[in-house]
């Protein structure tokens, strides 16, 4: 149908003219000025506190603490049941968060602008490994490390930022994915090279040293830092791609923790959900799949720019760690999500595969007449609120949304 | 049923086999040391004919 073709192509230059460069750190308040009192974002399509997964709900109360909204994790469990908070997915307001990916108005989100279309998109900044919020951890420890965040890390990031031209994101991205990064489960590369081009300019807008010691060493000491600037990176390519008529590229996929959402540029910001499924993975010492919980975040927006899982052969190291196999087990997954899209990137390349672009523009129509769906790198959190994350792994996007969103395209262009 | 003399006649030399869809068949030759390349398919729209319909309407 050649309106859909041209549609289509029209999403696709988008996606690559994209010009992503990290450019400040500001309170979400800022950022996001509708982001008012008792409001909080979620990670995936909308949902209420009834249906939410355990470590939603662990990394609710712990918000509601840490913003000075509930004395008490065992108090604001309540308030939240008896509807004290309203709630509303990241993706409504420009943002994206991982995991639980909850946003409040005190927290600092990295700025990410895509100088070809003029927008911004935002995420927090990525907490570290081990007991976290965005894997439902509220103790002590977890809303001490967001007060640090807060009041002297985004402050810091900020100065740094702003007294220079930002951090180009797409080159930046480029030499990682050629040094071991498809930027979900393994960031290790892009994470030095964020750290690399950020320390100077901590340094030079440093109000102490101590300040800058302790910036430069959870930076340095965080291999996922850079996994929350390339999910705002997602969203900075693909809110310009939104609403293109007749276009079936897929825009968003998220979870959060219950269902799965997608989002297709033709059909402009609704929703198409299935519930969501367990990833499949390695679990670290002592938990089993018995202790997952169903998938879960906002982080599948690096798949839907052709990174993470459409990536996995430029990184090895990270189906080994996702036990999703092989060296050239990789590369069958990045083979087959090329199966799905439109396009490839030729900016952003893979060296193992003689150089090969990463899989670009998923299209609704392929996933749903091969049965081939989208394929995500996910960290696995535990079932109950508190504990964290306990494995990694690989989980497949519901065809269900898929299908879903064709029917809604047949009936937008009134195909039947 | 007679079978096609043909069709004998290409089990007397070695077998080359392009096996579509279920991919058991096509373990079951491996395993026979018989030559297999297999590909992956199955019906559009996980069989269901009303979106095998939508996607040939919509071009896919």
């Amino acid at each position: 149908m050649d309106q859909i073709e041209h549609a289509n192509q029209e999403a696709l230059r988008r996606m690559l003219a994209a010009e992503p460069v990290l450019v400040d750190v500001v309170p979400a308040s800022e950022a996001i000025p509708s982001l008012v009192e008792n409001t909080i974002l979620h990670a995936g399509p909308p949902i209420e506190w009834d249906h939410m997964c355990g470590p939603m709900r662990g990394a609710i109360a712990g918000i509601a603490v840490f913003e000075g909204w509930a004395p008490d994790i065992k108090t604001a469990e309540t308030l939240a049941a008896k509807g004290a908070f309203e709630f509303a997915p990241n993706h409504e307001f420009n943002a994206v968060g991982p995991m639980t990916g909850i946003t409040t108005r005190s927290q600092p989100l990295m700025v990410v602008e895509n100088r070809t279309f003029g927008n911004r998109a935002y995420c927090t900044v990525n907490e570290g490994l081990g007991k976290v919020m965005r894997f439902g951890g509220n103790d002590e420890e977890v809303l001490g490390r967001l007060t640090w965040l807060r009041d002297v890390l985004g402050p810091a990031m900020g100065r740094a930022l702003r007294a220079s031209d930002g951090i180009e994101l797409k080159p930046l991205i480029a030499r990682g994915l050629s040094m071991g990064d498809e930027m979900h489960q393994r960031n290790v590369a892009c994470s030095g090279l964020v750290l690399r081009a950020l320390a100077p300019l901590l340094a030079k807008t440093a109000v102490s040293n101590e300040i800058l010691a302790e910036a430069l060493t959870f930076i340095g000491g965080n291999d996922q830092f850079h996994l929350n600037i390339a999910m705002a990176m997602g969203k900075a390519i693909m809110d310009p791609v939104c609403g293109i008529k007749a276009s079936t590229i897929v825009t968003a996929m998220s979870r959060n923790g219950t269902e799965f959402g997608i989002r297709v540029s033709g059909t402009g910001n609704h929703w198409f959900i299935a519930p969501v499924e367990m990833p499949q993975g390695l679990y670290f010492a002592g938990f089993t799949e018995a202790d997952a919980n169903p998938d879960m975040g906002d982080s599948t927006i690096i798949e839907t720019v052709g990174l993470g899982g459409f990536a996995m052969g430029a990184s090895p190291a990270v189906a080994g760690f996702v036990g999703a196999g092989s060296a050239s087990d990789a590369a069958n997954y990045t083979r087959t999500m090329a199966e799905i899209v439109i396009g490839e990137n030729p900016e952003w390349t893979i060296p193992m595969l003689d150089n090969l672009g990463v899989p670009t523009g998923i299209d609704v129509r392929l996933v749903v007449e091969t049965g081939i769906a989208p394929t995500i790198n996910t960290g696995i959190a535990h079932r109950e609120p508190g504990i964290g994350q306990v494995g990694a792994g690989v989980v497949q996007a519901p065809l269900a949304c898929f299908e879903r969103a064709l029917i809604a395209i047949a009936e937008e262009l009134d195909v039947k | 049923m007679v079978a096609d003399p043909k069709t004998n006649e290409l089990f007397k030399g070695e077998l080359s086999v392009i096996n579509v869809g279920l991919e058991g068949f096509a373990v079951d030759l491996i395993e026979r040391n018989v030559r297999v390349v297999h590909v992956d398919w199955s019906p559009p729209g996980r069989g269901n004919p009303n979106l095998a319909d939508l996607l040939s309407k919509l071009g896919s």
